[in-house]
């Protein structure tokens, strides 16, 4: 097993190499750990030196997610929509967390996936939840929602009970139907 | 055929920018679908990501498309892998989940921090004390509280009986699904028995919800000790008829060895985390790597196999049992006596009585339980927590707004890596190997649709 780093020694040797293209964010809470945030078009390299560079060797990608940062303004990340990449080292048994920033107006992100396979899923995930393209990714079709279902759920604007989709549904709608037999159908439930 | 790819696209995005009505996602409604009762949805078309020239073999024989589910009896849960097979042959694969899809991410944006425990044990339904310490665990890392002592010893010893439940379901199911029907039996009758320990610490069998933030719902019954040690007293027997019927068995050998094998480094590559890990020689396990609970304190091996075939992932199982039952033996004798809930009246619920007698924790009672208060941690702060479940490490990676409710909860579950992975494995095999990759591969439909 190899050398441990901390989360400030990995950004440290991460800022030896890309010092002008992250930013790093330190959260408040004496738990958690800081971590870095990269334009998008700087992403695939600075991930493929986190895979490969001898002393970080983060050779497994943990997670690919997107959070939504309407009503949680950070200033460090400044756009709308995050691409989270939760890596770890098996080598030397250290984790990190690496942010993209990718605009409302144009929701497209390089993909991780000829660093990692694991990338292919979790990209396609944070798709089908928030609508980033992936670009790159063989397979961006909806994983979870069904294939012609038209908003992105985990969005902050999108209501928790839909805006009416369910009503798509014909064994949703029959259900509906017998329970209200007579009257006429209303609109979303 | 048509290319589902741009069709998705084309419902998505039109040059570059989402027409008004899509982004709100009204589509479906404008489409005048709703009001149609001849509409029954679209299912994506499988894309075969291997591909033949020829639809046809050299005797005239045409290759069809097979579906394995979503209703099947071999993927134990609702996931459709379609097939494109020549006779008992895969010649290629393809996945679609989403059919369990409930919105718990959703959910826990809209739920307080400490209701959404209830939340996580409807994900992983089979060890579902390990969800809840998982999320248990991230929570407490956010707000910086830790649980007291008997608390993480109780938490243990639950989560590693019910990481043997799932173990030994799992091999019980395996088993069947290659034609040995009395394991399956005789596993479910020992998983009865931890689910009555369950029920007697919990109050219930399957979704126990039994952690909350800051230590654990209530204290272990007077006659937990007994419990326990009847069931430690019982399981190395079943154990032992388990690899009696199993190991050095040559029709079960034939059906499992040499399947599905996957390399270290792909697996790697993959996120495959857990026992399928384990089974190609990786001794990752996250109560070695990062321990938390006290893990640390404990003495217990990480076995590992070399194949990575099903045969090595079946024996994996059988084998992290053991040690489980040392952990728990271990766990028993060093219980501690001591509270179980943290004393931060800020986190820990007061007592009922206390509450109606005591203005003090009357207070402190609404202050949690109101709407606008609640439990918060500061804002901005994140973390990322992650913990050996049965299947895998189950990682929990919440956001806070400062709000009482989670601004983002992302949960990493190890069947969704573990699913996508599957079409890879069973292509090139026979219909029947496929049932046995996904048998070990113990995908849980809960945890991989959320």
């Amino acid at each position: 097993m190899g050398r441990q780093l901390s989360a400030t020694e990995i950004i440290d040797h991460l800022a030896e190499r890309y010092g002008d293209k992250i930013t790093v964010v330190t959260p408040p809470g004496a738990s958690s750990r800081p971590y870095v945030v990269a334009d998008r078009e700087h992403l695939v390299p600075i991930l493929d030196f986190l895979r490969h560079d001898a002393a970080l060797c983060f050779d497994f990608l943990m997670d690919v997610t997107v959070v939504d940062h309407l009503h949680l303004e950070i200033p460090e990340i400044g756009e709308r929509f995050a691409s989270v990449y939760q890596l770890y080292s098996l080598e030397h048994n250290h984790r990190f967390t690496i942010k993209a920033r990718v605009p409302e107006s144009d929701p497209r992100c390089p993909s991780a996936v000829t660093i990692w396979k694991s990338a292919l899923w979790g990209e396609r995930e944070a798709h089908d939840m928030f609508g980033v393209e992936y670009e790159g990714n063989p397979d961006m079709r909806r994983l979870l929602m069904p294939e012609d279902y038209p908003g992105f759920p985990l969005r902050k604007d999108y209501p928790l009970r839909g805006r009416g989709e369910r009503d798509a549904f014909p064994q949703y709608r029959q259900h509906r139907n017998a329970r209200t037999a007579g009257e006429p159908s209303g609109g979303a439930t | 055929m048509s290319a589902p790819h741009e069709r998705t696209s084309a419902t998505t995005k039109s040059d570059g920018t989402r027409a008004e009505d899509d982004h709100l996602g009204g589509g479906l409604l404008s489409a005048g679908r709703a009001q149609d009762p001849n509409y029954v949805g679209t299912h994506p078309e499988p894309r075969f990501f291997v591909t033949e020239e020829s639809d046809e073999d050299e005797f005239g024989g045409r290759t069809m498309v097979l579906n394995l589910g979503p209703q099947h009896p071999a993927t134990h849960g609702t996931l459709r892998v379609v097939l494109r097979v020549r006779g008992e042959r895969i010649l290629a694969a393809d996945s679609e989940i989403g059919f369990l899809h409930t919105g718990f991410e959703k959910l826990a944006e809209h739920m307080g921090f400490q209701q959404w425990v209830t939340v996580t044990d409807r994900m992983n339904y089979m060890s579902a004390i390990n969800n809840n310490v998982g999320y248990a665990l991230a929570c407490e890392k956010l707000l910086g509280v830790e649980c007291p002592p008997r608390a993480q010893a109780l938490r243990v010893i639950l989560s590693e009986f019910s990481r043997l439940a799932d173990h030994v379901i799992c091999v019980g199911l395996a088993a069947m699904d290659v034609g040995a029907f009395s394991l399956m039996l005789w596993s479910f009758e020992r998983r009865e028995r931890i689910y009555d320990l369950m029920e007697a610490v919990t109050g219930t069998r399957l979704t126990t919800s039994y952690t909350r933030i800051g230590g654990v719902f209530r204290d272990a019954p007077p006659d937990f000790r007994q419990l326990v040690e009847s069931l430690l007293e019982e399981f190395p027997r079943f154990l032992a008829e388990l690899r009696g019927m199993t190991i050095g068995n040559r029709i079960f050998e034939d059906r499992m060895r040499g399947i599905g094998a996957i390399s270290a480094d792909e697996a790697i590559s993959w996120g495959l985390t857990g026992p399928l890990l384990r089974a190609t020689g990786v001794p990752y396990d996250v109560r070695k790597a990062e321990p938390y609970l006290g893990y640390d304190q404990y003495d217990f091996d990480v076995p590992t196999q070399q194949a990575g075939d099903s045969y090595a992932r079946f024996v994996q199982r059988i084998e992290e049992c053991d040690q489980s039952l040392r952990i728990i033996r271990q766990a028993l004798d060093r219980l501690p006596d001591g509270p179980v809930m943290c004393d931060d009246k800020k986190i820990a619920l007061p007592e009922k009585v206390e509450v109606y007698q005591n203005i003090e924790s009357l207070i402190h009672h609404f202050k949690q339980i109101m709407f606008g208060h609640g439990i918060e941690p500061p804002r901005a702060a994140e973390v990322y927590v992650a913990t050996e479940a049965p299947n895998g490490e189950l990682g929990y990676y919440l956001v806070s707004n400062g709000e009482m409710n989670s601004y983002r909860t992302r949960v990493r579950p190890p069947s969704l890596y573990h699913f996508a992975v599957v079409p890879r494995l069973i292509e090139g095999g026979m219909i029947s190997d496929a049932v046995a990759v996904l048998a070990t591969f113990n995908i849980i439909a809960g945890e991989l649709d959320r």
